[in-house]
């Protein structure tokens, strides 16, 4: 994927929410074929706000609000794509894109590959996705292993407001579907950040804390997690080294074993259920890659495998800090 | 007994000429297709002359209930006591009467707006808000009322509905299923295939949308461009019928008429209410991004409470005993709200591996086991000098 961010902006302060606004605005104005729609991304600028102020600089045309039907919504930037534009989906919640997945796994990933690489479909597929917000029942699901386990799809989830900006930039010139995923517990944080300032390209992962004695692997809304465990085991005699994957296909084997290899020690975080989740991939690979260089198996904190509880509950499945600890804790190997 | 005797097809229904198995079969229902130009309305017009007056009467104590329950849980949204509410202030007349056309071995399917038909149903009123206060996915046994959860992915429900009715027929109950949807949900692909199975499998149910107007922002002439919602019927062979949402007297016949024809084998019906949602969408939503003040004045104007008081007042039906029963009966559900839900819930976190299987996986188990060890050593930090904050 080639990187798009050109204009000049300047440093600002702002939200995840409002570099995604940003994002799309820019692509907007780049690119006449960049066109987004979903339900209520226009007058109300999406129940996120994500997609603020679009119809009124735009036109509804280019924003369209649509009927209620998420198959129908993807399946319908299926036929745009095919036609010359680039569209740009907003699934309203995680699991509200469900009804769209017929859509997703039997034509937007495949059809590259049905035609022979005659009818690529550059969409890309915004969903706000994960917990810690308080939502109930549906409003809540990290659904990432689905999209990931599925060839086609490259699946990219930002844990900053630069990535934000960037990566989305990037998903929406891409010539292959991209699954955003929106970390929405990360929508209101704020930081400075440039948005002509290029970051590291899709499919790079990059390390967001150095450390010597172990790296803990995550992306997307467990990343803060990670930051603050690592912090906290400074008191423990642990200096933790964080790497955000930032995309989970592509995956950055090269940077993930090139630390792992260094370090010895692994521990992939994510909230997600852990059973068949991204985590397993993960934890798999760095083993068959770096078995030597090991000190300890690669080990994995998750979510429990149970559907995502009542959001009085959240907060006993999501991964925290001390689950985190553990883990490290559980690293001086010893059998 | 082959399948399509549940259809209760008149025996002596010859064939029509040029028919052939395979081709569409011609209907033998005389409930005509097309539904009226106009919403069907009793307040207000000669027919409520003829309502009986028990019924007016207990619609008129539910409403008011309803209304007063549709305020303090938005009210119990702005402290913080419930996460979130969806209110359906304008739309009591719809739930209300709805499931008041329902026999108790009926079902119903509702959605996340329709407390109060589940509350009408006899859920307890506090259960039926567990969902939205945060402490339970469905707080009430669905097969105690016959209720199914409150259902938030949209239009979902409605093949549920199709296939409980189917099973129920199969079983030779007498039973009716009703499913609530919004507008917006008609867009959604599962309610046009539940509407085509109910029609193929002349299943007993009936849909009821209660169109109020938007779909959080999206108005219904961005939602549809049918001439009404009910005309989606047509296409399927199955009845559509136009009401005043409003007029809980109208509701209330429209849907006994046609979950009576649905029990006595007639099949399936697409109601369409029209109603208006007062409130925003949610607490959470900003309804002045996409709608005028004076639209909502309007439909005040048309208030389904007020309808019903107007009426009543004409029959000389609303003694003051009557108002001050109503008034009571809402401000002692009401209080018994605030003080349920100003106090702290402490939902079991061990509750989270009960239900995911009849069976836990041995995962599972020992997922639980970590979950309590840790549960340990947090009560044991609190005991101490420890943070206790949650989820470290
Ligand atoms: C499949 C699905 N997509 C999106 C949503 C998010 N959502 C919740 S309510 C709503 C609007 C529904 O409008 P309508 O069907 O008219 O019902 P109303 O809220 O007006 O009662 C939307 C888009 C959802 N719940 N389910």
């Amino acid at each position: 994927m080639s990187t798009a961010v050109t204009e000049q902006h300047g440093l600002r302060t702002g939200t995840m929410a409002q570099a995604l606004n940003l994002a799309l605005r820019d692509a907007m104005r780049a690119d006449r074929t960049v066109h987004v729609l979903g339900e209520d991304v226009g007058a109300l600028g999406g129940v996120f706000r994500i997609t603020d102020g679009l119809t009124a600089e735009f036109g509804p045309d280019r924003c369209l609000d649509t009927p209620l039907a998420e198959a129908g919504i993807l399946g319908t930037a299926v036929g745009m794509a095919m036609y010359g534009l680039r569209p740009v989906v907003e699934m309203q919640f995680d699991a509200f894109a469900y009804p769209a997945l017929e859509q997703l796994f039997s034509h937007v990933a495949k059809m590259r590959n049905r035609t022979a690489g005659k009818l690529p479909l550059p969409i890309t597929v915004r969903i706000p996705y994960g917990g810690g917000i308080g939502g109930v029942e549906h409003h809540s699901d990290a659904s990432e292993a689905y999209y990931a386990h599925t060839p086609g799809l490259h699946v990219v989830t930002p844990a900053t407001v630069a990535d934000a900006y960037g990566l989305l930039r990037e998903s929406i010139a891409s010539d292959d579907p991209v699954v955003f995923l929106e970390p929405k517990r990360l929508y209101w944080g704020k930081a400075e950040w440039d948005p002509a300032a290029a970051v590291e390209p899709v499919g790079r992962a990059v390390l967001r804390r150095p450390g010597t004695s172990a790296v803990l692997v995550s992306y997307g809304p467990s990343l803060p997690v990670c930051l603050e465990a690592a912090e906290a085991a400074k008191a423990e005699g642990w200096d933790l080294a964080v790497l955000d994957l930032r995309s989970l296909v592509p995956f950055d084997e090269e940077t993930a074993c090139a630390v792992v290899r260094s370090l010895g020690r692994a521990v992939v975080v994510h909230e997600s259920a852990g059973f068949g989740g991204a985590g397993a991939e993960i934890a798999a690979r760095l083993t068959e890659k770096c078995f030597h260089h090991l000190a300890a198996p690669v080990l994995r904190v998750t979510g429990f495998d149970i559907p995502y509880p009542p959001p009085m509950l959240e907060h006993h499945h999501l991964p925290g800090v001390d689950r985190i600890l553990d883990a490290v804790a559980r690293l001086q190997w010893e059998e | 007994m082959t399948v399509l005797d549940h259809r209760n097809q008149p025996a002596e229904a010859a064939p029509v000429p040029g028919w052939r198995p395979g081709a569409t079969a011609p209907r033998t229902d005389p409930a005509p297709l097309l539904p009226d130009a106009e919403p069907y309305r009793v307040l207000g017009t000669p027919a409520a002359a003829g309502t009986d007056p028990e019924l007016l009467r207990e619609l008129y104590r539910r409403l008011v209930a309803g209304r007063r329950y549709n305020q303090q849980a938005t009210t119990l949204t702005k402290q913080g006591r419930l996460a979130v509410y969806p209110a359906s202030t304008g739309q009591e007349a719809c739930q209300v009467a709805a499931a008041l056309a329902l026999r108790p071995a009926d079902w119903l399917f509702p959605s996340y707006r329709d407390t109060l038909a589940v509350v009408a149903r006899g859920v307890d009123p506090l259960q039926a808000l567990t969902l939205l206060r945060g402490d339970a996915h469905t707080g009430y046994d669905p097969r105690a009322t016959r209720t199914a959860p409150l259902c938030t992915p949209l239009a979902t429900q409605v093949p549920h509905a199709v296939g409980l009715a189917h099973a129920a027929r199969l079983a030779g109950d007498d039973t009716v299923a009703l499913a609530l949807l919004g507008d917006g949900g008609t867009s959604e692909g599962d309610f046009h295939e539940g509407l085509n199975f109910a029609a193929v499998l002349h299943a007993p149910v009936v849909f009821l949308v209660q169109n109020n107007g938007y779909a959080i922002s999206v108005p219904l002439t961005r939602q549809s461009a049918a001439p009404t919602l009910a005309h989606k019927a047509v296409g399927y062979g199955v009845p559509g019928r136009l009401v005043d949402g409003n007029d809980a007297a109208a509701v209330h016949a429209v849907l006994t008429e046609a979950v009576e024809r649905a029990r006595a084998g007639g099949g399936p019906t697409l109601v369409e209410a029209l109603t208006y949602r007062i409130e925003a969408h949610t607490n959470a939503d900003d309804a002045t991004r996409y709608r005028q003040p004076e639209e909502v004045d309007a439909w005040r104007a048309h208030d389904p409470v007020r309808l019903l008081e107007d009426a009543l007042r004409e029959r000389g039906l609303l003694d003051e005993r009557l108002v001050a029963d109503a008034a009571e009966q809402a401000e002692r559900l009401a209080a018994r709200m605030r003080a349920e839900f100003h106090t702290d819930p402490a939902p079991d976190p061990m509750s989270l591996f009960a239900h995911v299987y009849a069976e836990p996986t041995q995962q599972l188990r020992e997922q639980a086991d970590r979950l309590a060890a840790e549960l340990a050593a947090e009560a044991e930090a609190e005991d101490g000098t420890g943070s206790g904050v949650p989820g470290r």
